[in-house]
């Protein structure tokens, strides 16, 4: 018995995260994402690689989506609707609510920006939803008879999950994108002790070890403070859901303590759309705000407004929150063409931005000159903070899941090569558990667990469930009496208790095989030879 | 094991402002305001649960948000120290019905002060015996032994440790008591929350099917189909019992055919039309009691709507703030109650609890109940009690008033009756009462109209037998006190046993021997004996035996 992992996408970079991992018998597609970096086919996963034929209904046994980031469900619409995928889709209930905002708006900003051709409409975005079944936290989704999938909180964005596997007797978690410690909006991610064959885990920052998220918070809060009291603009590019709500809660909440008066926006209706969401999703939130909603629902923004084009060379001080984050088109590309020639702005990027990306260029070195597409080119004077907060793992948190689980085997993806391979070697040196890195298009077998079913008599269960006490006195009297804190260390009596299972299997012809009791298998003998 | 334990809370008492009398509830023939208990009212809960050893129950599983409202009194006593399971929307909802309860009862504690003794007056056997025979029975039940289940009301602070003694599931989780038994909440449909069982254990599976409903305009619907082929299965849903009463004594003031008895194969248990048939009665009686209130607001009458069924509530406030937009009417609609503010925002931030339909509003963004825009839009008032300042503030009347139920004894609905029982003009909406007439016996003369209505809830006899055909059970354990109303003499594939309240059932379990997996590794290096003449092989087995989710046996090598 193997299990055989075809990564598609996600396999030593970011991006399209698609992993097809074949276990006993089922073949279960994780995460349908797109590459935001490209523009061509390799945007897409190579879907040919699961059927030859494109029969993907027979080739598949169901879609698991972890959360609704797209690179981790962008070509799930194109899947379903272009490629023709049928059977089940399954997902938490708010990746189902929010994924169709991420996917609509990035379908306007591909088709109404950048004048590309459609690759799905918006009518195919509804339909495709339609086939999504949504599940709960720690449902048990019995999704044929042999086939069983469970969700655990990750953390990561709201609805993040990671998802528990288990077919006959190989099991297996994918993790999608997790966070191990809570922030101001999200629990840390949370999961059973399981018996595992293989976990496949993000590994974005393999290598790197984040300290307190406080003094970042305060760094963060400190530049644009600094920024709008020197009368700048504030831009802040993040995708509609997510980062957005994190920040705005952070800086609603700064806003209210230090009595300011800038405006805060967000633009155009998405994120405000979005906010409605989040208000009834507050479930999948942290406790702190859950434990809060009927006072007051921290998604409520009290400074917040939305924002409208005409503002954007309006005087004045401001902060923006605009779509999409990493500046890859749209908007915030729009703003920050205007705002960037003017050193008394601020942009803000987040920690890991896909090559590709205006956001890559500028967090990459420092340059002064950007070019967004063949004929223009922005004077980049303003100033740039990296926000050193993210909603993923640090290398710390990949470390202890592992231990945690202490799975018989461990793939990273969605990460990059190098910090993989130093990740890998941690796992394996430190843990003795094997590592696997694939890059795309590979495919990795492992074996799995399997467990031979036998009969159990009720006289071999109770003999085995009988203690089997031995009691060793501690013989030396001297270390006793020494001090306190010894004898308490060490009673004088010490009683183990080790039940050891002892008995005989029998497999008559026929039959299933059972495990009997020594005395009953001399009772089975003695039958036999009076029937003979 | 206890399953569900249901309060009821017919005892509570009422005191008349005007002369400071206390009262309990009477009885047709010779009762009358006088013969009502005047004391700080005791709670009944299940019968003789003060003799039981609460130290000596392992599990407990709660199936609905009003299965929680006895619990405090068992979770006080000493010793206690059962795993309870119970699912997040029904410990939510339960939790703010006993707050509020708690809070209601207050007041009686503020009228009458502290309890001298554990033992009040009204207690003793000779108060007892001089009580109308109606207030006895209901006091002491029919065979007059039931005072043990009497109790006085639990505290704030046992509701909260009663809280915090809970483990919370979703639907479908996997919660496994000590390594035996692997237990498993459903949706049964009835409320939000509320749910059936299954438990797997080693020696094979049970089914434990609470009260049930095929239609839900607003809990998740019943799943049955995942308490299928289990080997037995309890049948508890008694509210069949309660319906055959209901149609028998005919005083519905509402329409009358509450139950269509049309026959019913078991296929049509898939099909939507039979859901929609039960579904469309429930809108007509809904639109009915909805056009009864607005005739009443039209002629300067108000309109009280005391709270039982959480799900038909939302229904009504729906329905009629759409209607009352329709006819242009200025009416304000409030409802009273502790924990309505928190209530109504709970509602809204529990989408995975719904049904499809509210469901589908939040994919589409839009808030899961139409609460939520009337509470801006400030076509509904929510105050925390009669007196708070936001209600005298902007209190008009006519209007339409929500607020709790409690058999018309406890909390505002007791002020508001005073108020209006005297006026012709004015309504009140009485849903699913048991006494009627001593109900509302504490406001007598009651010249206000009063609208009886009943909602089918439950899985109604006749789907009784198809719905278990389906569920294929081996053995069904099913009520005695149902057995003449369903018969099961022609049932083949499974069969059934009848069990009675405080009387134990053995059932023989139906596997002989438990499920063993061996580990593949230790299995290859088995050394094998062969007996030839007997046919059979033989090895020594030697491991660790481990119980882990109730089936996997499983031996590692030592």
């Amino acid at each position: 018995m193997a299990i055989e992992t075809l990564v598609l996408g996600a396999g030593q970079e970011v991006g399209k995260s698609c992993v097809i991992v074949n276990i006993n018998g089922k073949r279960i597609m994780f995460d349908c994402g797109m590459h935001m970096g490209y523009t061509d086919h390799r945007r897409f996963p190579d879907f040919s690689l699961i059927s030859p034929s494109a029969n993907f209904n027979d080739a598949l046994s169901c879609i698991i989506i972890t959360h609704f980031h797209l690179d981790h469900v962008g070509a799930l619409v194109y899947f379903t609707e272009v490629c023709g995928y049928r059977g089940p889709v399954y997902m938490t209930y708010p990746t189902k609510a929010l994924s169709p905002l991420m996917l609509e708006d990035y379908r306007k900003v591909m088709v109404d920006r950048r004048g590309e051709e459609e690759l799905f409409t918006s009518e195919h975005i509804a339909e495709c939803m339609k086939k999504v079944i949504a599940v709960d936290l720690k449902q048990t989704v019995q999704v044929d008879e042999d086939l069983q999938i469970r969700a655990y909180y990750a953390g990561h964005v709201i609805g993040a999950a990671m998802f528990y596997v288990k077919v006959g007797d190989a099991e297996m978690v994918y993790t999608g994108d997790y966070n191990m410690t809570p922030d101001r909006h999200l629990g840390a991610a949370q999961i059973d002790r399981l018996r595992l064959d293989l976990l496949i885990t993000e590994s974005t920052y393999a290598t790197t070890i984040r300290d307190s998220k406080y003094a970042r918070e305060r760094e963060f809060l400190k530049a644009v403070h600094k920024c709008v009291s020197g009368g700048g603009k504030v831009l802040i590019p993040t995708f509609a859901l997510g980062r957005a709500q994190e920040l705005c809660i952070l800086l609603d909440d700064y806003w209210e303590r230090m009595n300011l008066k800038v405006p805060i926006y967000f633009s155009a209706g998405l994120t405000i759309q979005a906010n409605m969401y989040y208000k009834m999703l507050i479930g999948w939130t942290s406790q702190k705000i859950k434990d809060t909603y009927s006072t007051h629902n921290a998604f409520d923004f009290k400074n917040v407004h939305k924002f409208d084009r005409s503002m954007i060379d309006a005087p004045g001080p401001c902060v923006l929150f605009a779509t999409p984050g990493m500046i890859s088109g749209g908007f915030s590309l729009e703003v920050f063409k205007h705002w960037a020639p003017s050193e008394n702005n601020l942009v803000t990027l987040p920690g890991y931005c896909v090559a590709g990306t205006v956001g890559h260029k500028l967090t990459s070195g420092k340059p002064t000159k950007i070019d967004t597409d063949p004929d223009t080119q922005i004077d980049v004077r303003c100033q740039i903070h990296q926000l050193a907060f993210s909603p993923h793992t640090d290398s710390k948190g990949i470390m202890d899941l592992v231990k945690f689980l202490s799975p018989k085997h461990v793939m990273l993806v969605h990460g990059e090569k190098p910090k993989m391979a130093s990740l890998k070697e941690r796992i394996h040196s430190e843990l003795g558990i094997p590592c696997y890195t694939p890059a795309n298009n590979e495919t990795v077998s492992i074996p799995s667990t399997h467990y031979v079913n036998a009969e159990a008599s009720d006289t071999f269960i109770r003999n085995c469930l009988n203690p089997n006490f031995t009691f060793k006195k501690c013989n030396s009297v001297e270390t006793c009496g020494s001090t306190l804190i010894d004898r308490n260390l060490t009673p004088e009596l010490q009683v183990e208790d080790e039940r050891v299972a002892d008995g005989i299997l029998v497999m008559e012809n026929n039959k299933k095989a059972k495990v009997v009791h020594r005395d009953e298998l001399l009772l089975m003998l003695d039958e036999k030879k009076h029937e003979v | 094991m206890a399953f569900s334990p249901i309060p009821t809370s017919l005892d509570a008492l009422s005191f008349e402002e005007s002369n400071n009398n206390e009262k309990r509830q009477k009885i047709e023939d010779l009762l009358d305001v006088k013969s009502l208990i005047f004391a700080e009212p005791w709670y009944k809960t299940v019968n003789n649960l003060h003799l039981w050893n609460a130290s000596l129950i392992d599990v407990i599983l709660i199936s609905s948000p009003m299965g929680i409202m006895g619990l405090p009194f068992l979770t006080r006593r000493k010793g206690f120290s059962a795993m309870i399971y119970v699912t997040e929307a029904s410990a939510r909802l339960g939790q703010l019905m006993m707050e509020d309860l708690v809070s209601m009862h207050a007041e009686f504690r503020q009228f009458y002060g502290p309890e001298e003794s554990n033992f009040p007056p009204w207690l003793r056997q000779e108060e007892l015996e001089i009580l109308p025979s109606v207030l006895k029975d209901i006091l002491l039940g029919k065979d007059g032994v039931e005072s043990g289940g009497l109790m006085p009301l639990y505290s704030a602070a046992d509701v909260k440790d009663c809280i915090l003694k809970m483990n919370t599931l979703n639907y479908a989780q996997e919660a496994c008591y000590n390594g035996t038994l692997v237990i498993k909440a459903f949706s049964s449909g009835v409320e939000i929350g509320s749910c059936n069982w299954i438990l797997n254990g080693p020696k094979g599976d049970i089914a434990y099917l609470s009260s049930s409903c095929f239609f839900s305009a607003h809990a998740m619907t019943f799943d049955y189909r995942s308490l299928q082929g289990t080997s037995s299965l309890i049948y508890s849903d008694f509210s069949s019992l309660n319906d055959a009463q209901d149609i028998e004594d005919g005083d519905n003031n509402t329409d009358p055919n509450s139950d269509s008895l049309f026959p019913l194969s078991f296929q049509d248990l898939d099909e939507p039309i039979l859901n929609s048939g039960e579904n469309l009665e429930e809108m007509e009686k809904l639109a009915f009691i909805c056009s009864c209130a607005i005739e009443c607001v039209k002629d300067g009458g108000s309109v009280l709507i005391p709270i039982n069924r959480l799900g038909t509530i939302l229904q009504l406030l729906e329905e009629m703030t759409t209607l009352l937009e329709a006819s242009a009417m200025e009416v304000p609609i409030y409802i009273i109650s502790s924990v309505a503010e928190e209530l109504l925002a709970l509602l809204n931030i529990i989408p995975e609890w719904l049904c499809k339909q509210r469901q589908e509003r939040l994919f589409a963004g839009e808030p899961l109940f139409a609460h939520v825009k009337l509470l801006k839009a400030k076509k509904i008032h929510v105050v925390p009690d009669i007196h708070s300042h936001q209600l005298l503030m902007n209190w008009q009347e006519p209007c339409i008033v929500f607020c709790p139920h409690w058999s018309l004894r406890i909390g505002p609905v007791v002020h508001l009756l005073r108020r209006w029982c005297g006026d012709p003009k004015s309504l009140l909406i009485l849903e699913d009462i048991v006494n009627p007439e001593l109900a509302l016996l504490p406001f007598k003369p009651v010249s206000m109209k009063v609208l009886q209505c009943l909602f089918p809830s439950g899985i109604g006899l006749q789907k009784v037998q198809p719905l278990l055909k389906t569920l294929q059970p081996k053995t069904v354990m099913f009520p005695e006190d149902l057995r003449l109303k369903t018969s099961f003499l022609c049932e083949k594939s499974f069969s059934v046993s009848y069990y009675t309240e405080a009387e134990p059932l053995k059932v023989s379990c139906q596997k002989d021997s438990s499920e063993l997996k061996i580990a593949a590794d230790l299995a290859s290096q088995f050394y094998w004996k062969t007996f030839k003449k007997e046919g059979i092989n033989v090895t020594r087995l030697n491991g660790n035996l481990l119980m882990e989710n109730a089936i996997d046996n499983i031996l590692d090598g030592v």
